[in-house]
């Protein structure tokens, strides 16, 4: 189960920030913050298996003692962050592969909605 | 699976209606293509994030524009662009030599004054399917024998 879920635009501010009610959001915002610049760097770096550099999904970024933070970069250069705990040694990469294509899939139907302008926060009711 | 006609249809009466008598009155022709770009834009976003789901990341802008010139072109058109050429400086030249939206109009130098505005939607079409990939840029077209144009694509580098 992630204890946090993140959107971050183009531009790398947040579209869409969401933590598991009783954890300490401050902590989870400063965590995706900084696992932006490790996203950056995987993308701009120029690796010799350029296989590595044509995927979307980016794998585990870094592991913390507490958690791991996995990262997905799309190719309109928006960012998915998914933390979830380390304890948790249930969870698999296909697992995690397949949230990420879930998460994808509702952002294009987002971007799709003709009430949504691109760069909006995500909001819904 | 929907019949390609019907986005031409629609798109021919889009342009009727914004060019016809009630805006001319109110002075808003001079809109009407700036509006009919806009629209290009925001349908070009969308559809870019829709094909790029599943392709690989792009190593760098020409990959970019290649996709544009292939996979993109062919899902909304149906065929692919004739000639991509570039000056590696950030202007690049795509030209289509049987583009769809004119194809019904006339073959020759008939209506040639009148095919700008069926390029209008295209332009944004363009422009937003780059912006969408991270890429800024001013998108013009010209039309010299229909129904083959060009579109000159101008990369904003800030």
């Amino acid at each position: 189960m992630a204890v946090c879920v993140a959107v971050i635009a183009k531009e790398n501010y947040p579209l869409y920030i969401k933590t598991l009610p009783n954890e300490n959001e401050l902590k989870f915002h400063y965590t995706v913050h900084t696992s932006l610049d490790v996203i950056e760097e995987r993308i701009h770096s120029v690796s010799k298996n350029t296989n590595d550099l044509r995927e979307l999904y980016l794998g585990l970024l870094y592991p913390t003692e507490d958690y791991k933070v996995y990262g997905y970069v799309t190719n309109s250069r928006i960012k998915f962050i998914i933390v979830i705990e380390s304890t948790n040694a249930t969870i698999r990469d296909n697992e995690i592969r397949s949230m990420f294509r879930k998460l994808h899939n509702a952002y294009t139907d987002m971007v799709c909605n003709p009430f949504y302008t691109n760069g909006d926060i995500i909001e819904s009711t | 699976m929907a019949d390609e006609v019907l986005f031409d249809y629609l798109h021919m009466e889009m342009i009727h209606e914004f060019f016809n008598e009630n805006y001319k009155k109110e002075g808003k022709s001079e809109e009407s293509m700036t509006t009919l770009e806009l629209l290009g834009f925001r349908v070009g976003q969308c559809v870019i994030e829709r094909l790029t789901k599943d392709s690989p990341r792009f190593k760098d802008e020409l990959d970019a524009m290649k996709f544009t010139c292939k996979d993109f072109w062919m899902s909304v058109y149906k065929k692919q662009i004739d000639n991509l050429r570039t000056n590696h400086q950030g202007v690049y030249v795509l030209q289509d030599n049987k583009f769809r939206l004119l194809t019904n109009l006339s073959s020759g130098k008939q209506y040639v004054e009148a095919a700008p505005r069926f390029l209008a939607f295209p332009c944004g079409l363009i422009r937003g399917a780059l912006s969408n990939l991270g890429i800024t840029s001013v998108v013009t077209a010209e039309v010299a024998i229909m129904p083959a144009c060009k579109f000159q694509i101008q990369i904003q580098r800030v």
